[in-house]
């Protein structure tokens, strides 16, 4: 569904991807492990087209993406749940989602914000609060709310448990799980490796800008290294 | 008593004026954080540019209604050739290009139209209005009228539409206006196009009062930004507020103390604002846990 071919990119002269190849097959949870600043988050940003890249092809459903601008990539089905969640402080929760739909214009908003509000019971009760107002936890509700109203086939997660309660964590992950069994593609960026191993189908692990291994979930978990590195055994 | 009233009758007036310019500000502001200097040029040339359609003898609405168009043309254009290209910079540095687009557009109105001092008639003609022994004149009404309706038209775009929101949105976070698919771009040439028509309005409205030239917007931009901030930049409310006591307070300036001093009251308040309240008087508080 997604794929990445030797992707190089950087910030100002310094070059954070050094030629990055990653796969994606419809209906998987593919998870990237790494240290803070292993390129993960720019790996992400360079496939949503908010980021530059300098060398390499990106690939979705058969049709290049490189010279697509961002909203492009998103109508073509890729939505981000951004680092930090990034939600737009002074509008509303409602706006908020309504603006996720930004480039569905013709959709029917009404039955997709009921659904949201389903998945999400807290972003019903705060709907005319201003999104600033809300708690980290919520906030990250609501940027996966926002995320999915776009109707994305492919989900990309930055960090969603970042900051966060490990009641909210758990929580979170849940939803992400019963996202892939609705038939969502989900590229899941997590510091905390033994959660998103839990849940993930394969997952690659990113050193200083390249990948340095991959394997199927449970081989990582097995992996000494990535047991040494990510895991803390 | 009755000089009293026609000090505040003149200050409304010449605060109305402010407050048309002072809204001009607010799209741009609200959409880029650029504060948009060459917006007095907008006003010089929805004034000047229905001055001189009206001398070539195209009846004086349709006159106004292409100033409109010609100047939020000019708006476009402001953004596509001067600002989008230093996409990226920092708000000053697009600032300091607005500075230097109204400097152009003085120059190159200069050339086009003349150096002299043009008029237009009254939208609304009749005599003075009588109240208490001061007068105001219709004109004045229209002026404040059109601020008004300004202001509806500007909270229902806000409110009431996905653009307005979508405006918002990429100035409250641009990463996640595009992110979620939003052409920020366009929306930031949006806020131009509404920005230029705003002060063509504007100038189309108060050149009976204040006459027009070349540069008229000079002036005009200091005294509608002195407004702005004195009620909060990024509010229209606060632009139309702040824009009618700056008038008042020059009003009163002039007629109690010198009207040598009634343009230094503008900077004044500039001065005041921004030591003792920088977010002015109905500014965003920002709103915001992280």
């Amino acid at each position: 569904m997604l794929s990445v071919e030797d992707v190089r990119s950087g910030y100002g002269r310094i070059e954070a991807l050094h030629g990055v190849s990653i796969n994606i097959a419809a209906g998987e949870i593919v998870t990237l492990l790494g240290a803070n600043g292993a390129g993960k988050t720019t790996l992400i940003r360079a496939i949503c087209g908010v980021q530059p890249i300098s060398a390499g092809r990106i690939r979705f459903e058969n049709r290049q993406l490189e010279d697509l601008p961002a909203h492009a990539r998103v109508a073509l089905g890729i939505a981000q749940v951004p680092e930090g969640r990034q939600v737009f402080a002074p509008l509303s929760v409602e706006d908020n989602l309504k603006l996720g739909a930004w480039t569905r214009r013709d959709a029917n908003l009404v039955a997709e914000l009921a659904s949201i509000y389903e998945l999400f019971p807290m972003l019903a009760a705060n709907r005319h609060i201003s999104a600033g107002m809300l708690s980290g936890g919520q906030q990250q509700m609501l940027a996966i709310g926002r995320a999915l109203m776009a109707k994305p086939r492919l989900l990309l997660l930055d960090e969603p448990s970042m900051g966060l309660a490990p009641i909210l964590v758990e929580q979170i992950l849940d939803v992400v799980r019963g996202l892939k069994q609705a038939g969502l593609t989900v590229l899941l960026v997590e510091q905390n490796a033994r959660a998103a191993l839990a849940i993930a189908d394969r997952g690659y692990v990113v050193e200083t800008g390249r990948i340095a291994t991959s394997g199927s979930a449970a081989q990582l978990l097995a992996d000494d290294r990535v047991q040494a590195a990510y895991l803390g055994v | 008593m009755p000089e009293f009233l026609q000090f505040a009758f003149s200050g409304l007036t010449v605060g109305a004026v402010y407050a048309l310019v002072a809204l001009g500000f607010t799209p741009i502001y609200n959409a880029s954080d650029v504060i948009n200097f060459a917006q007095g040029e907008f006003v010089m040339l929805g004034g000047m540019t229905t001055v001189f359609l009206g001398l070539a003898g195209v009846p004086l609405p349709l006159a106004a209604c292409l100033a409109v168009v010609v100047t939020v043309a000019v708006g476009l254009a402001l953004h596509r050739f001067a600002i989008e290209p230093a996409r990226g910079a920092s708000a000053v540095a697009l600032i300091m290009i607005t500075i230097g687009a109204s400097i152009f557009l003085r120059g190159a109105a200069q050339v086009v139209f003349d150096k002299r001092f043009h008029s237009l008639p009254p939208w609304i003609g009749g005599d003075a209005i009588r109240v208490g022994g001061a007068t105001i004149l219709p004109q004045s009404l229209v002026v404040l009228g059109g601020a008004v309706v300004i202001v509806v038209l500007l909270w229902a775009f806000i409110e009431r539409t996905l653009i307005g929101k979508a405006m918002v949105a990429t100035a409250a976070n641009e990463l996640a206006a595009r992110l979620v698919g939003i052409d920020t771009r366009r929306i930031v040439g949006l806020s131009f196009a509404i920005s230029a028509a705003i002060g063509a309005v504007a100038g189309i409205l108060i050149s009976p009062i204040t006459l027009t030239s070349y540069d008229v917007g000079t002036l005009l931009a200091l005294k509608g930004f002195a407004a702005a901030m004195l009620g909060g930049i990024g509010s229209a409310v606060g632009a139309v507020v702040g824009g009618l006591l700056l008038g008042l307070l020059e009003a009163f300036a002039a007629g109690y103390v010198s009207s040598q001093y009634k343009d230094a009251v503008a900077f004044l308040v500039i001065l005041i604002v921004l030591l003792a309240i920088p977010r002015g008087l109905f500014g965003r508080a920002s709103v915001e846990r992280v």
